[in-house]
């Protein structure tokens, strides 16, 4: 690895905490990012000469906090400018800063930032944005290309959010219990929706990479509240759902169904950090939402064939987040674990009420078209997938939907 | 002698390289890796997933209490090891620059094993 590779890992690495940091001094997100910026700056010219500092979170904090000190100076014209030696040469100040910085000083400061960027006056898409913005540090270009918006449009979204955020009179004090972890569902929810962001993209790359953010946020996150059985789930549940991202699309792009897919394309690493995960949360004995959905990919995960996949269980799972969360979309995720083990005519009685509130899903109409067929009831089943390729999100959804119909049109076999 | 080789480093650091920067870290380790076993050098080696998905069991009461996470919070953790057969110290500390030039930041402990089992699995 480079040198600059290395700083640059040690960089992204850092900012969570030495952002939350320069936002606890200057209580300002554009002041907290600039100096921020200011010392990523001096990092990159500065560490190949004189070598990484034993603490490059402690270095940029206190250099950032040093150069906005001293942008305050010179628009003030107060005080003659530091030489850059003088603010560069840290070896003094850096060894007690460590100390005063301990791990609970840390993790309230990166805690603060997450729970800025979802502050509860902002909306969910504004959230995200400003997320990835300030705590991931991703560009507003890579931000825009993520989310198939123009630059200027996301730049905007940032600064309203910002706006929002210095008009909210944003405490910067940690929050109370109660409070902290309503915010805590929040940035749970926020990271959530980045990885579906990426999950549902494709196989394009730039939107893809939105998976590996969220679950590094999530790993920030699980470090932040190590005992947090939901948030075990979470992660549990992205990175078992990303280790199959090898096998989801085809060499034309076209999306494998789960059956079909390769499990040997599925990222073991991913699957084993997931598992333990999965594991974990259980033990806490207090279920979530999270943690349901990861057991089920888990059941996915654990099954060496489409075959052996414990569909009973899976509906047990599905029925039991019903009740946590009552949503016809988990009643239709549900249903597929019910085909499998109550065969197609029993899932599409399970269906059949969600008409009215899923008639404008993709996957509603998907799903009843796959029970339809498997029943022999081509021409419901063609008018079912009709409705879904109308609905289709994504080319991967409407030519996976296309492929279905075509299997009708022959007269194939109808697929599992 | 059979010396260990700990790989500690900062998780969030490494955790935070691309997957193309991850790799060819890990073609360069394995490089170096492959030619210490043609030289008959190398033992078994593990790389370790986060300390997020870590638990521990504290035997200090009884029953032991489960705790989540890692045994330690530090700001350098342990990512892996490998088991070396090398002549002296001296050896084992030069296989450990081997392995730096390839691998920056943190740190490697040397520590020299005292009772080794090999993987009963390969034996049966």
């Amino acid at each position: 690895m480079t040198d600059l590779a290395w700083i640059n890992a040690a960089i992204t690495a850092a900012r969570p905490q030495a952002v939350g940091a320069l936002l606890r001094y200057f209580r300002d997100l554009d002041t907290a990012e600039e100096a921020f910026q200011d010392a990523c700056l001096r990092a990159l010219k500065s560490w190949p000469q004189n070598g990484p500092p034993r603490d490059p979170t402690a270095w940029l904090i206190m250099v950032g906090r040093n150069a906005a000190l001293d942008g305050v100076r010179k628009t003030s014209r107060l005080q003659a400018l530091p030489d850059e030696d003088a603010l560069s040469d840290l070896d003094d100040a850096e060894a007690p800063l460590v100390e005063r910085l301990d791990g609970s000083h840390y993790r309230d400061d990166a805690l603060r930032l997450l729970f800025i960027c979802c502050h509860p006056d902002l909306p969910a898409t504004q959230q995200i944005a400003l997320a990835l913005r300030i705590v991931s540090g991703l560009s507003v270009r890579q931000i825009a290309r993520a989310f198939l918006v123009g630059e200027a449009a996301m730049e905007q979204r940032i600064t309203r959010a910002k706006a929002r955020i210095a008009q909210a009179d944003t405490p910067f004090e940690a929050p109370g219990a109660v409070e902290r972890s309503e915010r805590l569902a929040a940035v749970a929810a926020m990271i959530y929706l980045v990885f579906n962001e990426g999950y549902s993209a494709g196989a394009d790359p730039a939107r893809a990479a939105l998976c590996d953010e969220a679950i590094r946020l999530a790993r920030l996150l699980l470090r932040l509240f190590q005992t947090e059985a939901e948030i075990m789930g979470l992660t549990a549940l992205m990175l078992l759902q990303h280790a199959r991202a090898a096998a989801r699309f085809d060499a034309n792009g076209e999306a494998v169904l789960l059956d079909d897919q390769d499990r040997g394309l599925w990222d073991a690493k991913l699957i084993a950090e997931g598992l333990a995960l999965i594991d974990k949360g259980m033990r806490h004995r207090n279920p979530g939402p999270y943690q349901i959905q990861a057991a089920v990919a888990a059941l996915h995960a654990r099954a060496a064939t489409a075959e052996d996949t414990d569909w009973a269980q899976i509906d047990a799972l599905y029925a039991a987040l019903e009740r946590m969360t009552p949503s016809p979309v988990i009643t239709l995720n549900r249903a597929v674990a019910v085909s499998k083990t109550a065969g197609p005519a029993a899932a599409l009685e399970l269906i059949e009420p969600l008409a009215d509130r899923l008639g404008g899903y993709f996957h509603f109409f998907g799903a009843r078209g796959a029970f339809l067929l498997q029943l022999g009831r081509d021409d419901e089943a063609r008018e079912a997938f009709n409705r879904a390729i109308a609905l289709a999100n994504t080319p991967a959804e409407a030519s996976h939907i296309r492929m279905c119909l075509d299997r009708l049109a022959t007269g194939a076999a109808a697929p599992k | 002698m059979l010396y260990a080789i700990l790989c500690y480093n900062d998780e969030d650091v490494v955790w935070s390289w691309s997957q193309e920067e991850d790799a060819a870290v890990m073609t360069k380790i394995g490089a170096v890796a492959e030619r210490w076993a043609k030289a008959g050098k190398l033992g078994p080696s593990a790389r370790l997933l986060p300390t997020t998905a870590a638990t521990t069991l504290r035997k200090t009461q009884d029953p032991p209490l489960v705790i989540d996470g890692p045994f330690a919070e530090t700001k350098e953790q342990l990512l892996g090891f490998y088991v070396v057969d090398v002549a002296d110290l001296e050896e084992a500390l030069e296989l450990s620059r081997e392995l730096a030039a390839v691998n920056p930041g943190g740190a490697y402990e040397i520590r020299p094993i005292g009772l080794y089992n090999a993987d009963p699995r390969l034996c049966a």
